[in-house]
């Protein structure tokens, strides 16, 4: 667990009503918005769990597009979030799925359709103080929490890869806090999520992206 | 820089001859690699939203998105104005910013979750009530800030503030206690009284059940805000007028910890018990869904 700030205490500064209903749901669709390519123009959300249930009274459905659209907890437009998805051409709906088949009662699926066509889906869940959780990316089991300075890199699975990631960054003295590897299948794509102590720019990301074998790579911070 | 206990905050305030806010804006500064003016900047942010959040419900009409909410702080604040209150003009005007504050969260407004968003109205309420009886000024309030933060620090370290988790005496119980200590530095109270009037609080709240109606942060949660921050007024009264707290801090968290394990988790905000379950609102539920 990260130390605790006093600002998590006398904070987080949020559009109510639910910390984890209203600001952990927004935050779960602001890593969708970082992670997925700009523009998106379609977008699914499939609630489990309370999510299902009390969606409307704490405002959730308002607080996962306003996420989409990339505002802050603090936002005070979030209320107002169907009209500037509207104004941002983005298409949103929302799905209850009533299966008792999630890891936590307050479970979103979030289901994005890009400017190019391309799909990309997330799961995760939010746990409480605005704290969230992501389960699932693309369908591959991952997990990081956006506390850190994250790195969520799509590549080829194959020798060489996660070596020519670590150098980089160690050539911007970047301290790594956890490093995780996730894949399918031997020899096909793989996910590597970074979490680092220090800010990572936007240099980082591209001498990791010069090697022809990265896909993608994307910052979330939250 | 660090603490893990009111023991050990007890200590390095009385070593150091700190108050219990100076002690947490070290950590912060020292834990953190951060400038005294950053930390504060930052709190001072805070306070800006704590301050409007008090206020907007008495300019406007807000309607909370379950509807169980609406115009509660303008009816108690005119009770105010007229000076026929039941309960004296300081404690009035707290409870009239602790509802409205949750009517601003409720509308999906700016709150400072304080600890959490469910108990937000709390501190809000306290602090702007006795800063306007004393005149006091912002940066006066902006440190007691770091003095409840202490407190809650402390109380999310070794228990939870979590309604889910514990129950509402948790959740209000912990902002309760934060507000009696910062009550408590702000009259002039020691580290120790501070931490007295956070128990006493906390004590006072000892057992109380998270059953909101229709699982949403609207009714009991509005009056209990008000009730947290009326026990912070009568914890810290009490405090300074001398009266000793019998168990120490870090005793009354693991005993509201432990009460909060051994309720049913029908009585921890999945609004199956307590009021939540009651015929009349399980009709007002159908209204909402």
């Amino acid at each position: 667990m990260k130390v605790m700030s006093v600002f998590d205490i006398i904070g987080p500064n949020m559009i109510g009503p639910s910390s984890s209903h209203t600001a952990g749901a927004l935050r779960l669709a602001r890593v969708m918005y970082k992670l997925a390519p700009q523009p998106i123009k379609e977008v699914t959300f499939v609630l489990y769990g309370s999510f299902a249930k009390t969606y409307k009274g704490h405002g959730t459905d308002k607080a996962l597009v306003a996420g989409l659209l990339g505002m802050e907890e603090e936002d005070e437009r979030i209320k107002e979030a169907f009209n500037y998805a509207r104004e941002a051409g983005l298409y949103y709906r929302f799905e209850i799925n009533d299966s008792k088949h999630y890891k936590h009662p307050n479970t979103v699926e979030i289901i994005v359709k890009g400017g190019k066509g391309e799909h990309i889906s997330l799961t995760g869940a939010s746990i409480g103080g605005g704290a969230i959780r992501v389960d699932k990316v693309n369908g591959i089991e991952v997990f990081f929490t956006g506390e850190y300075y994250t790195l969520f890199i799509i590549h080829q699975d194959k020798p060489g890869v996660v070596a020519h990631i670590s150098q980089c960054l160690s050539k911007y003295e970047i301290n790594i806090a956890y490093m995780r590897l996730y894949r399918e299948q031997k020899g096909t794509i793989a996910s590597t999520i970074i979490e680092a102590d220090e800010p990572l720019t936007k240099e980082v990301l591209k001498a990791i992206e010069a090697n022809p074998a990265i896909y993608n790579a994307k910052l979330i911070h939250l | 820089m660090d603490f893990r206990n009111a023991v050990e905050l007890l200590e390095y305030c009385e070593v150091k001859n700190k108050s219990l806010s100076e002690a947490m804006l070290e950590r912060e500064m020292t834990l953190f690699h951060l400038s005294q003016e950053k930390v504060w900047e930052r709190m001072k942010h805070a306070y800006a939203i704590m301050k409007r959040a008090t206020h907007l419900p008495l300019e406007k009409d807000l309607k909370s998105m379950g509807g169980l909410l609406g115009g509660e702080a303008k009816r108690l604040y005119k009770r105010y104005e007229e000076g026929k209150t039941v309960c004296g003009s300081l404690m009035a005007k707290a409870i009239s910013y602790a509802v409205g504050v949750l009517e601003v969260n409720s509308s999906m407004g700016l709150i400072v979750a304080a600890p959490t968003a469910g108990s937000s109205g709390v501190i809000p309420g306290v602090l702007l009530a006795i800063q306007e009886e004393y005149a006091l000024e912002d940066e006066v309030m902006v440190q007691a800030l770091f003095n409840a933060g202490a407190v809650g620090y402390l109380i999310t370290l070794n228990a939870t503030v979590s309604g889910a988790e514990g129950g509402c005496q948790a959740e209000v119980g912990a902002a309760s206690a934060m507000a009696a200590a910062a009550l408590c530095e702000l009259m002039g109270g020691s580290p120790r009284e501070c931490l007295d009037a956070a128990s006493t609080a906390l004590t006072n709240i000892l057992g109380l059940v998270c059953d909101p109606i229709a699982g949403l942060v609207e009714a009991p949660c509005q009056k209990r805000n008000a009730m947290g921050a009326s026990n912070a007024l009568i914890s810290a009264e009490m405090t300074l007028s001398g009266i000793r707290h019998l168990i120490p801090f870090d005793e009354t968290v693991e005993a509201m910890y432990k009460v909060g394990k051994s309720m049913p988790s029908e009585l921890r905000e999945t609004a199956m018990g307590g009021v939540a379950a009651t015929p009349t609102a399980c009709q007002l539920c159908k209204g909402i869904f």
